[in-house]
């Protein structure tokens, strides 16, 4: 997995590639614990996300509960296999999907 | 058949995806079946890995059969750990909103929803956990 980051004032963009599994997942949550200070709207894009496990779909229910307090978040351009993963564990209700 | 005796931790996460999805390849299923298989593969080992010999580490084993035909593939796992039946716990609630949901707790759930079939047996001291997935 590879993250790039992207920050715009109170925007902060993941573009997100690779797999996001039990191995990588805490980059992800390393992030979404430090680097959410300010942010008023996170969008974490899954263009290039090729496979997530339950350890990726924990980091985002994470990072969904702090934006909540705090502003938004999307996830954006997710592929079909990832949505289906969503919509069995409830995910695509929880989440703002684009 | 194939046969992979390794030590259960997250390390050797990797080379048990290999190992799986060598077997599968030549079978002509689809990406989105391997990452369903996958994603099994994950969540089981790793559960091994953090549970069943806590705090030691301990071996597993994992058997992979292919049906001749390649029309479907079961994955069995074996450790000889404490005695646990990943089935017998409660399916999380998929409907509620983010602040109501726990963190974490949907690795079994996605196993059970994304295989045809998943048993659990404990003979002889040994977890025996065995998915299976038709690849067409």
């Amino acid at each position: 997995m590879d993250i790039k980051t992207v920050r715009d004032e109170a925007t902060l963009i993941l573009q997100i590639s690779g797999r996001v599994d039990t191995k990588t997942a805490p980059q992800l949550e390393e992030i979404v614990s430090n680097s959410l200070d300010g942010v008023k709207l996170l969008i974490m894009d899954f263009e290039e996300v090729e496979y997530i496990s339950s350890a990726g779909l924990r980091v985002l229910l994470i990072a969904q509960k702090t934006m909540n307090k705090q502003g938004d978040m999307k996830v954006n351009n997710v592929n079909t296999d990832i949505m289906e993963i969503f919509e069995v564990t409830g995910f695509s209700d929880i989440l703002t999907i684009e | 058949m194939k046969e992979l005796d390794i030590e259960a931790v997250i390390d050797n996460l990797q080379e048990v995806l290999e190992f799986v999805d060598v077997q599968l390849e030549g079978t002509g299923c689809s990406m989105k079946i391997q990452m369903q298989i996958d994603m099994a593969v994950e969540e089981i080992f790793v559960n091994i890995a953090n549970y069943a010999y806590d705090p030691e580490t301990g071996p597993a084993k994992v058997r992979v059969e292919v049906r001749p035909d390649g029309s479907a593939v079961s994955i069995t796992f074996i450790d000889h750990g404490v005695p646990y039946d990943p089935l017998a716990k409660e399916d999380p609630d998929t409907t509620l909103s983010a602040e109501e949901r726990q963190v974490g707790g949907l690795g079994i759930f996605l196993v059970k929803k994304s295989m045809d079939d998943i048993k659990y047996e404990y003979i002889d001291g040994s977890n025996i956990l065995t998915i299976m997935k038709g690849l067409s």
